[in-house]
């Protein structure tokens, strides 16, 4: 019988930790991410795993770099102001090629802002967040089960492609319980870490350092977009919900993609044709997707818990042939760090945007 | 005829980039000739960050990686937690473990990481061409300290092997000098404690090395040397700072 479970986004995060096989997790306290924290805290040495509470998210990334470095799967997670800390190595393991998945539960920002729910770190992490024009795969959940399911993706993908992968959500899927499927999943064989540093001892060869292309910056950066093109050609995710006779097109991804699945069940009541494209890979964006759907749309509308971050990759791949509009966070129900964006109000400004009243 | 002096097995056959007289190559031979000894180089990992080391992985011939600038404690860290098999030393200047490394150095200490600190302190920011180090002498002329180091505007050269001394997870910390053939010894013998605590699993040691840096400092070797004697050794004397190696209770 399949183990289904209540569980918080954050909880389903650590599952999905244990289930994909991480075997060390560092990590520093912050709301809303403790519930990580705590529940690795608990159940990683169970499962023959590292846990180490750290003395900032510097250290946390540090030494995921590290434990990285000895082929072992490695994760932190943490929320918007601790990514910030963690630029640095980030940019160095996307420079020596280390994999790790790091999780963003975002909070809202800029600056310290306020532990309750926003979509304010898009641009950061789907640019890679730190300095020298790197890249990192950027994963969204938007339930518990997608939670438990893209972490063990996310390791999957960081071995595959030596490289950062970020699973993003937010304080609402965070902080929210649902019941989770926990599942083990497979996505396929691995190349060897050939690459690893365990001292001589394993490789009876000569001392190994990771440091690539000292002597060739170009090929580092010509071989860093042809891996980047190889992500984009293979492993864009999205889903689409109600999209068939579409007019009205949402773009959501996080908890607000729930709320739009429900504004496109509201609004169909209603007879109005919307439908809603989620992308789950936000970086890589699943730009030739939206490309062709917006043949068959009038309208584009965004929506985000932000004042307009997702929107820029929409209009970058739209390229002004299709109307985007965006309702931010002025569509949230409150003004304070609490609010919202209800399906209610998504449906407001869809009927606004085809002009019924 | 008897060999009684060779090139280290472990360091790489390839011409230093250090400047003449400068003490990174003197601790680099000392340190493969030690892991060749000790027979350490098939589970020995090294991390050294920015600074004028950061380069050393082109000579040491074992597993190593660079690390953020000031990181290694928490690389180092990394690295033993996941594979605790693995001797781990860091490699870090005064700049590195010092300022931007403080609290990572004093927390892997603290946790009693079992890995080895080697600290190449000069008294400069080498790497950067000569500016003002937290370990700067009061008085001392670099390029950010044109009319001499101010301590009541740029505070007081850090005694940072003493600081870590009072965490409890520090084991074994000694200061020594690379500036004659005596102090040379010493040093060799200095590492040697610091990687056996690990060995012996006990918690962090931390070897502190005065090193000259001819380049930065406008002398020529010998003054270098002599400059350590005269100045920096007065500033910060040599010797074991701690050592709970012995005992079985960090109290
Ligand atoms: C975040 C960051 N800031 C600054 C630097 C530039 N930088 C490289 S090495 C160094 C200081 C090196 O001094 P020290 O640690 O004393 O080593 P030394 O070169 O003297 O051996 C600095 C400031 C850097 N690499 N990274
Ligand atoms: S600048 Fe100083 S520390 Fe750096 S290599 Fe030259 S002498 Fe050595
Ligand atoms: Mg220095």
């Amino acid at each position: 019988m399949a183990d289904r479970r209540l569980l918080s986004g954050n909880e389903a995060i650590g599952w999905g930790a244990i289930l994909g096989e991480c075997k060390a997790f560092f990590g520093y306290p912050i709301t809303p991410q403790s519930e990580i924290l705590e529940f690795l805290a608990t159940e990683l040495p169970k499962a023959g795993g590292v846990f180490l509470q750290t003395e900032d998210e510097i250290a946390a990334v540090s030494m995921v770099y590290g434990s990285s470095m000895t082929g072992t799967r490695t994760m932190s997670a943490t929320s918007s102001p601790g990514i910030s800390l963690m630029q640095e190595t980030v940019s160095l393991m996307a420079y020596l090629k280390v994999p790790s998945v790091i999780v963003d539960v975002c909070r809202f920002g800029p600056g310290s802002g306020m532990a309750q729910t926003s979509q304010t770190d898009y641009r950061q992490v789907t640019k890679g967040g730190g300095h020298g024009g790197y890249r990192c795969i950027v994963l969204a959940a938007s339930s518990s089960q997608e939670c438990c399911d893209l972490v063990q993706f996310a390791f999957w993908l960081a071995d595959r492609y030596r490289m950062t992968v970020y699973v993003l959500t937010d304080a609402t899927i965070g902080q929210s319980c649902e019941l989770v499927d926990l599942k083990t999943r497979d996505f396929g064989a691995l190349p060897d870490k050939d690459w690893v540093l365990r001292g001589l001892d394993e490789r009876g060869g000569n001392g190994q350092g990771i440091h690539p292309h000292m002597w060739d910056y170009v090929g580092y950066h010509e071989d860093m977009n042809e891996k980047y093109r190889e992500i984009t050609e293979n492993e864009i995710k999205y889903e689409s919900y109600r999209m068939d006779d579409a007019e009205v097109i949402l773009v959501a991804y996080g908890y607000v993609s729930r709320m739009a699945k429900g504004a496109v069940d509201l609004a169909r009541e209603e007879g109005l044709k919307v439908g809603l494209l989620r992308p789950i890979t936000l970086w890589p964006f699943p730009t030739n997707v939206l490309r062709e759907l917006s043949l068959q749309a009038h309208h584009i509308l965004v929506v985000e818990h932000s004042s307009g971050l997702l929107v820029e990759d929409v209009e970058c791949a739209l390229q002004g042939k299709v109307p985007v509009h965006l309702l931010g966070i002025w569509g949230t129900h409150r003004r304070d760090s609490s609010g919202i964006i209800y399906p209610e109000r998504i449906v407001e400004e869809i009927k606004q945007m085809v002009g019924v009243a | 005829m008897r060999k009684v002096y060779t090139r280290p097995r472990l360091l790489k056959k390839v011409p230093f980039h250090y400047c003449p007289g400068c003490g990174h190559s003197i601790i680099h031979r000392l340190m493969t000739e030690l892991i060749d000894e000790m027979h350490l180089e098939d589970r020995i990992i090294g991390i050294p960050p920015p600074g004028c080391s950061v380069f050393a992985y082109h000579y040491f011939d074992v597993d190593m990686a660079e690390s953020a600038h000031g990181r290694g404690a928490a690389v180092a860290t990394g690295i033993k937690r996941a594979f605790p098999e693995a001797i781990v030393f860091t490699y870090q200047g005064d700049g590195d473990l010092a300022a931007i490394g403080t609290a990572e150095t004093i927390h892997a200490a603290n946790r009693g990481e079992r890995i080895t600190a080697i600290f190449i302190n000069n008294a400069v920011y080498g790497m950067t061409g000569g500016q003002m180090a937290p370990t700067t002498l009061s008085q001392q002329v670099t390029t950010t300290t044109p009319y001499g180091r101010d301590t009541g505007i740029e505070g007081y050269p850090i005694k940072m092997s003493e600081i870590v001394a009072l965490v409890k997870g520090a084991v074994y910390i000694e200061r020594t000098a690379v500036n004659s053939p005596a102090n040379i010894r010493k040093t060799k013998k200095a590492i040697r404690k610091g990687f056996q605590a690990q060995i012996d699993n006990l918690g962090f040691s931390l070897i502190e090395i005065l090193s000259p840096c001819p380049t930065n400092w406008r002398m020529n070797p010998l003054e270098s040397w002599q400059w350590i004697d005269n100045e920096m050794i007065k500033e910060f004397p040599l010797g074991v700072i701690k050592d709970i190696t012995g005992k079985t209770d960090a109290d």
